[in-house]
């Protein structure tokens, strides 16, 4: 409360002199300006930085404690089972983890060149009208809920994708494992789809941001030497490179992590095939559609494992993310 | 310096009254900012959005505070099956209006959190499609099953150009599921359904991909039913599939099928008929082809009568009876025989009691089916040994 009264010293006798040394150090580490407002300031944001380490910690703590009853029973066989079977309690995850980077990679596949070439077209080509309106519509689309696109994906999508686009692919591509049978209610491919729509707008927002910031210097460069808008583009995609391997990465997070609109197109069905046309089912699909009504415990804690496994997966392509902008730093 | 001390415990007292935090934050924002280090301006605006954000915290943790029932209202919580959740707001909610000094509320969290919080007695009652296992009454076998309603199951179809609704045998019904029977036309079918000109086409199997009382009902009948499905699949909330798109919940499975040509699903019975799905004749034990309705679904129930146990926990699906329609279930409240908190249990025991009774015209209203008059009778005897210290909770 005595926020403008200048420090006074701790009364000294009290204590040993060890101990104010290390009082003494304490309050410097806190406050280097001295001053005690600073060091309850400094004291409150660490404990929020403390304070989240915290909570991953815990998170991870609590999830490992209540998967023990699956670890246990199935060990690391847990990773490379196919079957999922809640009737005879036997529980593996290899299709889940399988649905989730496929239906991921597919989405990035879709997305990066287009959002790239929103990206591009925003800052290097398009007229200020058009630009503007365009941004907003972009950060309008990330802004919509996912069960509104789960919804638009069942009732837009999936017969559209049925009807118009599957049959192409079947008669060009039917001879390739990625295309073959037919597509019937929710695919793979429809969870791709869907998930690509969703991180377009993302990925597209940061890029847009980081090639803004590219200095003119280097279009003026480019441009001088006689350069087209093609080689221009490429110049400014080079320079922004870094940041570019961030925004997909983000994307990436949100499509692994992506559940509602994701479970109501993917078809809900814990096998692998290559086939795009086949119902698929993610990590993240499966917590949600079977947590509420597990009964028993095994069923539970094989939940439990699953999403720690999800975790997993996250800081797995958090890190190979941070190693990528590391490097394309360095060149 | 005192008076921005008198002013910050203006503002104080001010947001100590409850419904006065808005006030509070818009004099916070109206106090001219006198120039200051930098610092201390800082850390005060800290402190104030920390101690905003404590009340806010605060007033939302205590939604009754202040509200009209009065402080002594005694709250009776529920949770889980989502099947009934409807049904369960509407009594809680009319409950609630004849009788002031209970507070009755329940949430749709599923089956398998009811079960775990009547257990773990986190809530007062729970709401369960499926009968609670051996196994999980052995670790509290003092939880009755109180039976409230019963529901249906229906079988629904995406066939353009059907106008007669079509008839299924039990064993092409679990055929078709299993992936044995993969085409419309295929004889087995067309033997049902003989004056019905059935397409050449695939059969798109559509199942629900979330764990349900409704998958159980629908996995405990063709168990009944085929041996190759009990052997295979099983029964319960979730299974493993033999075949087909999983959808998420009623309207995810009903989303499948309405938009995909061809295709066949089980959902709830109120939901079809809210949508005007085509729905199936199954045909019975007895070999009469029935229609879900709310007298074939008491059907069902007083066909399975003689087999019921004491303890109420009983399908009724391929129940006897002639007329009885045979993929139903009850859906049960779940609750401690022996209550601690007398006044809750007496609460509890007022509700039950109520909605078995009193609650009837609501559960006809919102296409359950109530209970046939032999299992209220049962029912009651169960209400009636809600005991808290050794005294029985109604009178």
């Amino acid at each position: 409360m005595n926020d403008s009264q200048p420090i006074t010293p701790t009364p000294v006798a009290a204590y040993s002199p060890g101990t104010i040394s290390r009082v003494a150090a304490l309050r410097r580490r806190l406050a280097p300006t001295g001053n005690t407002g600073d060091a309850v300031f400094r004291a409150l944001l660490g404990a929020s930085a403390v304070l989240l380490l915290v909570v991953v910690v815990m998170l991870i703590a609590v999830m490992w404690w209540n998967s023990r009853l699956s670890i246990a029973a199935f060990g690391w066989g847990f990773l490379t089972s196919r079957e999922w079977n809640p009737g005879r309690e036997i529980y593996g995850a290899l299709p889940y983890v399988y649905g989730t980077l496929a239906s991921s990679l597919l989405a990035l596949l879709i997305s990066v060149p287009l959002s790239l070439g929103v990206a591009v077209f925003l800052t290097e080509q398009a007229p200020r009208r058009i630009a503007r309106p365009v941004t907003f519509l972009v950060e309008l689309l990330a802004a919509i809920p996912s069960v509104v696109y789960g919804l638009w994906g069942i009732f837009v999508l999936a017969p559209f994708l049925r009807e118009n686009i599957a049959p192409i692919f079947s008669t060009t591509l039917g001879w390739s494992p990625f295309f073959s049978g037919s597509l019937r209610g929710g695919s793979l491919l429809t969870g791709g789809i869907i998930l690509a729509i969703m991180i377009t707008p993302i990925i597209t927002a940061i890029v847009r941001d980081v090639l803004s910031v590219v200095p003119v210097a280097q279009r003026e460069a480019a441009l001088a030497l006689g350069a087209t808008r093609w080689e221009t583009s490429r110049v400014v995609l080079a320079n922004g490179a870094a940041g570019i391997a961030g925004a997909i990465i983000l994307g990436l997070g949100r499509a692994v992590g992506e559940t509602m609109a994701v479970t109501m197109v993917i078809g809900n069905r814990a096998e692998i095939s290559l086939s795009v046309f086949d119902p698929s089912y993610s990590i993240a699909a499966v917590l949600a559609n079977e947590f509420r009504e597990a009964t028993t415990d095994l069923h539970r804690s094989s939940l439990v494992e699953l999403g720690l496994i999800l975790l997993f997966v996250t800081i797995l392509i958090n890190g190979a993310a941070r190693l990528l902008v590391w490097s394309v730093k360095e060149k | 310096m005192t008076q921005r001390y008198a002013e910050r415990k203006n503002i104080s007292e001010t947001a100590s009254n409850s419904g006065s935090i808005v006030k509070a934050l818009k004099l916070m924002s109206l106090r001219p900012v006198r120039a200051r280090r930098p610092s201390h301006g800082t850390l005060r605006y800290v402190a104030v959005a920390l101690a905003a954000f404590m009340l806010l915290g605060g007033a939302a943790c205590n939604p009754n505070r202040g509200s009209g029932t009065g402080s002594g209202a005694i709250q009776l919580r529920g949770a889980g099956s989502t099947f009934i959740a409807p049904l369960m707001q509407k009594w809680t909610s009319e409950f609630n209006k004849t009788n002031p000094g209970v507070r009755a509320d329940y949430q749709s969290t599923g089956s398998g959190a009811a079960i775990q919080g009547v257990q773990e007695r986190t809530i007062d009652f729970g709401g369960s499609d499926a009968p609670m296992t051996d196994e999980a009454l052995i670790k509290s076998p003092d939880i009755l099953h109180i039976p409230v309603v019963l529901g249906a199951v229906v079988i629904s179809y995406n066939l353009p150009q059907m106008s007669e609704p079509l008839r299924f045998s039990p064993d092409v019904l679990a055929d078709i599921f299993l992936g044995n029977i993969t085409r419309w036309d295929d004889a087995r079918i067309r033997a049902d359904n003989p004056n019905v000109s059935l397409p050449a086409t695939e059969i798109g199997v559509v199942h629900r991909s979330d764990g349900s009382g409704t998958t159980d009902i629908f996995t405990d009948y063709l168990s009944k039913v085929s041996p190759q499905w009990k052997a295979q699949v099983g029964r319960g909330t979730s299974v493993k599939w033999a075949t087909g798109v999983g959808g998420k919940g009623n309207e995810g499975v009903t989303g499948v099928i309405t938009q995909t040509p061809n295709t066949i699903g089980y959902v709830e019975a109120i939901y079809a008929k809210q949508r005007n799905l085509p729905i199936a004749l199954i045909k019975n034990r007895a070999g009469n082809f029935v229609l879900p309705s709310p007298e074939s679904v008491a059907n069902a129930a007083i066909g399975a009568l003689p087999d019921t146990p004491e303890d109420l926990r009983v399908s009724v699906t391929d129940s006897n009876g002639a007329e009885a329609y045979p993929i139903a279930g009850y859906t049960y409240v779940l609750a401690y025989r022996n209550q601690s908190d007398s006044l809750k249990g007496k609460a509890l025991v007022d509700f039950l009691w109520w909605a078995i009774h009193n609650g009837i015209p609501y559960s006809r209203a919102l296409e359950y089916t109530p209970l046939p008059d032999e299992m209220v009778r049962r029912a009651e005897a169960k209400i009636n040994s809600i005991s808290a210290g050794g005294r029985s909770l109604r009178q």
